[in-house]
């Protein structure tokens, strides 16, 4: 009898989980013609909340304008989601499942890693791969089917190694990055290449993954009397090193990279005194009818409100994916056709006006983009303000 | 020297917090010779579960009701997946173990939606306060000595009450204190319940000193408190608490030097190295046997 009770109680556990998996999946089989963009985002792990942002920008793009024109027929665009994890293990079995459900063209993803781990399967199937803010130069680099619409590491690094240097006048700066992440350990290195071009010092340090105890890396930067510390981290790790510091009362401001423009982020910030700056793609304000209808899209919807992380600050990775949706859609407008090779084909030559700013492709298939954003976090309000435009020039 | 101090002192508390994790290891292996992979996610969900709760009531409320639902959660996850394989070969009850680990991380993942939660601070213990001129929070301080009030009471618990020695009969041998008439299952629940009721307050201090949850957050301290389990001898409660302290102020004064990458290599390391010199830890019981 109790082994009975025992595996119901058993059952019932494993089909709570069930249900709570079920319910996806849609299908428009009213003979309507249909294109599919592939949405390859982390919908779970380390950089699940930003990919939930960035495909939250494309959901509302998608909410926008449902339909495309090709050859003088509407089709009604629908996006297909797969979840890399955040883990490059996984990434490729998520692509081929983009591939398997005869997608057109591809988004994402966030986080460069995946990104490059999904690389190959998408060129095995001839498909366009369009990055929205995976920022690192591998992603793009020796092939013509991965393009991204955003800047790249070697700009953002030097961007922000000139912004400490102007606005801090640091000599001295702590870096600090997930071992065997590429994206963390990218920037690194091309912050530390402007920085000691420069004329500063810098010490780098890595922590493992899943590691929450940042106060020792805090405490050595301190005692290193270091001027600012640089974490192009993780939104789950940023959160943790911001928070830290505070404790630790750090004196040095932290300087961060796209991936810390998030609420998460600002949250760890509020009510403590840590001067945070980080570089990003948009900042609320740049288009106020983009800003205003998304913010009401966001609260009228509450699946969305919880992929924002609960409230309606923009982030710059949601201003990004709505562009990228557009780019993906007048590239199939020039293709004139619902086949993937010729949208590839079609995809180098597309120039388009976004909301964070003009997109057009160079040799490689990046974005020529010159400048970035730097925002600080204001800790009373809890929101991004802006600082500046800095250019990598000096 | 503020520097140093800083570094001893966090990994004083972090060696507390893994003391806490470490206990439940221990006791659940000394009685029923399984590793209970499961209870580092118990840890995160009582971290998961303070999270929402302290957004509806208030702190006083919330603290104790966690306890109560972490403590459940052991029990039940015991009666559901464990107590059904009592007298199944140890490696399927392993699994189960494994498969609730799983589950339980997989359900955090559905609840939270993949976001990095933020735990609410509690008043006093997350206060900055100065040591030697270091900088640090209150939970500093009270993790050590409350581990080491929780440690004696668990001792006299032990060594004094009737469930203690019901304990003490059922590790050295489980069959024949069956035959003397122990009740077994409820000897096991509530070892269950002592393990995860430590979980509990060690994710209380845990995340009060760095308070982001994700639901792969009680792996590496869970893994981290097994290691410290095993070093101490695994079986042995003081054992658990020294090997714990030992590796937080490790790991912690690692992270301070050049070195710091190798800081979580440095205990993988030391657990093997404890596995070929001297397999049953520093306390450990020595096995005789018997013919």
């Amino acid at each position: 009898m109790k082994r009975v009770i025992a595996l119901v109680l058993a059952l019932v556990l494993v089909f709570s989980l069930a249900a709570c998996s079920a319910g996806t999946g849609s299908s428009s089989a009213n003979g309507e013609k249909v294109i599919r963009i592939g949405v390859f985002e982390p919908a779970s792990g380390d950089s699940g909340a930003g990919g939930k942002k960035e495909t939250l920008g494309m959901q509302y793009a998608n909410s926008q304008v449902p339909t495309v024109e090709i050859g003088g027929e509407t089709y009604k665009v629908e996006l297909v989601y797969a979840d890399n994890g955040s883990d490059q293990a996984k990434a490729p079995a998520a692509a081929a499942e983009l591939v398997g459900k005869n997608v057109a063209i591809v988004l994402g993803s966030y986080g460069s890693g995946v990104s490059i781990a999904a690389s190959e399967t998408f060129k095995n199937a001839g498909l366009a791969a369009l990055g929205v803010t995976c920022t690192n130069p591998n992603v793009t680099a020796g092939n013509d089917h991965y393009f991204r619409i955003c800047f790249l590491d070697p700009f953002q690094g030097t961007v922000l190694a000139n912004f400490s240097m102007d606005k801090f006048g640091a000599k001295k700066a702590y870096c600090l990055g997930e071992l065997g992440n590429e994206y963390d350990q990218g920037l690194i290195a091309f912050f530390k290449d402007a920085f000691e071009k420069a004329g500063g010092t810098v010490i780098a340090d890595s922590f493992p993954t899943n590691n929450s105890d940042f106060s020792s890396y805090i405490n050595k930067a301190k005692s290193e009397g270091c001027d600012v510390l640089f974490c192009p981290v993780s939104i789950a790790y940023a959160t943790q090193i911001v928070s830290q510091a505070a404790k630790l009362e750090a004196n040095f401001p932290i300087v961060g990279s796209d991936t810390l423009d998030d609420n998460m982020v600002l949250a760890a910030a509020k009510g403590t005194d840590i001067k945070l700056y980080v570089s990003t793609f948009y900042s609320e304000g740049g288009n106020a009818d983009f800003d205003k209808n998304i913010k009401a899209y966001i609260n009228e919807n509450a699946d969305a409100k919880t992929a924002n992380g609960g409230n309606d600050t923009i982030s710059a990775v949601t201003a990004m994916g709505y562009d990228a949706y557009f780019v993906a859609l007048e590239a199939i407008k020039a293709a004139g056709s619902a086949d993937p090779a010729a949208i590839k084909a079609a995809l180098p030559s597309v120039v388009y006006k976004g909301v964070s700013g003009d997109i057009a492709f160079d040799e490689i298939g990046d974005a020529k983009r010159d400048t970035a954003f730097i925002k600080v976090a204001n800790n009373e309000t809890a929101l991004w303000e802006f600082e500046t435009q800095q250019t990598a020039a000096k | 020297m503020e520097f140093l101090t800083s570094q001893i002192l966090s990994g004083i508390s972090l060696g507390g917090q893994y003391a806490l994790i470490a206990i439940g290891y221990t006791m659940v292996y000394g009685i029923l010779r399984l590793i209970n992979f499961a209870h580092g996610d118990v840890f995160m969900v009582a971290g998961l579960l303070m999270v929402y709760m302290s957004t509806v009531m208030p702190i006083y409320v919330s603290i104790p009701l966690m306890i109560v639902l972490t403590v459940l959660l052991g029990f039940v996850i015991e009666r559901a997946a464990y107590k059904p394989l009592r007298s199944a070969p140890r490696m399927s009850v392993m699994i189960s173990a494994i498969g609730v680990s799983y589950l339980l991380q997989n359900l955090a993942l559905y609840a939270t939606g993949g976001q990095p939660k933020t735990y609410a601070s509690i008043p006093w213990i997350s206060n900055t306060i100065h040591i030697f001129g270091a900088p640090t929070r209150v939970v500093t301080v009270v993790t050590p000595i409350l581990v080491i009030i929780l440690v004696v009471l668990l001792t006299l618990l032990i060594n004094h009450t009737k469930i203690g020695i019901a304990m003490r009969a059922v590790s050295k041998d489980f069959e024949t204190s069956q035959l003397m008439g122990v009740k077994i299952n409820s000897v096991i629940s509530a070892t269950f319940v002592i393990g995860t009721f430590l979980a509990a307050v060690g994710s209380l201090l845990y995340f009060t000193n760095y308070p982001t949850v994700v639901p792969m957050s009680g792996a590496l301290p869970g893994l981290k408190a097994f290691v410290a389990a095993v070093f101490g001898g695994i079986g042995s409660i003081p054992g658990a608490v020294i090997g714990a302290f030992i590796i937080g102020i490790c790991e912690t004064l690692i992270k301070g030097t050049d070195f710091a990458v190798f800081s979580d290599a440095f205990t993988f390391a030391l657990l093997i190295i404890i596995l070929v010199v001297k397999p049953t830890g520093i306390f450990g019981e020595k096995t005789t046997d018997k013919v």
